[in-house]
């Protein structure tokens, strides 16, 4: 079922960069330090996109997750200065929160992931088909008015109202 | 090929960190990015569907593209209130904005 190839090596060390980054994410304390993790995290699920053909997913995950989003951050943080006067990282909740999220993974895995897709689940056995869709045949989609062109119209006017509101948001009102 | 069911359960951890990170941590941008990797994990499972169940329908991509925009516009406009209440109360702790509570 798991040979170890390079494809599943691959996968594992992506796992691992998301999984590991995720929880540094969580867990560290200065918070310049917490957005390189979160870098690592995102291009482990980079990497992941390459593992499932979906070559442009990949490329803008690195383009605007990477490149963008966690460098917003990075600004956000200085601009802050919230990472040197932060005693305690966690509120009084923290052990309720941990448990809740445990017992989510554990839920997720065990009542849903295993018994429907595991080994001997009711949608086992499903391969990968030899048939690969590129990015031309998503941007066709993506264009095509029998399918998302005006989810994506609605898309760009959320993008432009999200930038407008962000500057009128974060604007000095004493200027 | 690594089957379906791995890429899903380390899509639900990532998925379950980042919950717990935006329920556990006091800074508002610790909190964001939390968010962040709960959208990622998001993605992770819909192009995995997408290859694994439907590969010739772009749902899959297609709905991976709009997370994509919605966690951009959500970054933006969660960074710019999150510098807009630092310049009002000097803190990003979200126990400290509680002007809305009664």
């Amino acid at each position: 079922m798991f040979e170890l190839n390079a494809q599943s090596i691959a996968f594992i060390v992506f796992a691992l960069f998301s999984l590991g980054g995720a929880l540094g994410v969580v867990t560290t304390r200065n918070l310049i330090h917490a957005t390189l993790y979160l870098i690592l995290s995102l291009f482990g699920a980079a990497g992941f996109f390459v593992l499932l053909s979906a070559p442009f997913m990949a490329a803008v995950q690195v383009l605007v997750y990477i490149g963008a989003i966690a460098i917003l951050i990075v600004f956000a943080v200085m601009l802050t200065r919230s990472m040197t006067r932060l005693s305690d990282i966690y509120n009084s909740q923290w052990l309720l929160s941990a448990i809740v999220a445990g017992l989510l993974f554990v839920l997720l895995l065990v009542g849903v992931i295993l018994p429907v897709w595991g080994v001997n689940g009711t949608q086992a056995g499903r391969e990968v088909s030899s048939i690969v869709t590129t990015t031309v045949d998503l941007g066709k989609a993506l264009v095509d008015q029998n399918q998302y062109v005006l989810p994506f119209e609605v898309a760009s006017l959320l993008l432009t109202a999200a930038m407008i509101g962000a500057i009128v948001v974060a604007r000095d009102d004493k200027e | 090929m690594v089957p379906l069911w791995m890429f899903l359960a380390v899509a639900a951890g990532v998925f379950c960190i980042g919950a717990y990170g935006v329920l556990s941590r006091r800074n508002a941008v610790a909190i964001l990015m939390g968010v962040e990797l709960m959208l990622n994990a998001v993605n992770i499972n819909l192009i995995a569907f997408w290859r694994y169940v439907e590969p010739l329908n772009m749902a899959g991509q297609a709905f991976a593209a709009f997370v994509f925009v919605i966690a951009a516009a959500e970054a933006a406009v969660g960074l710019a209130i999150i510098i807009s209440v630092y310049r009002s109360r000097r803190s990003v702790i979200v126990e400290d904005v509680d002007m809305l509570k009664w």
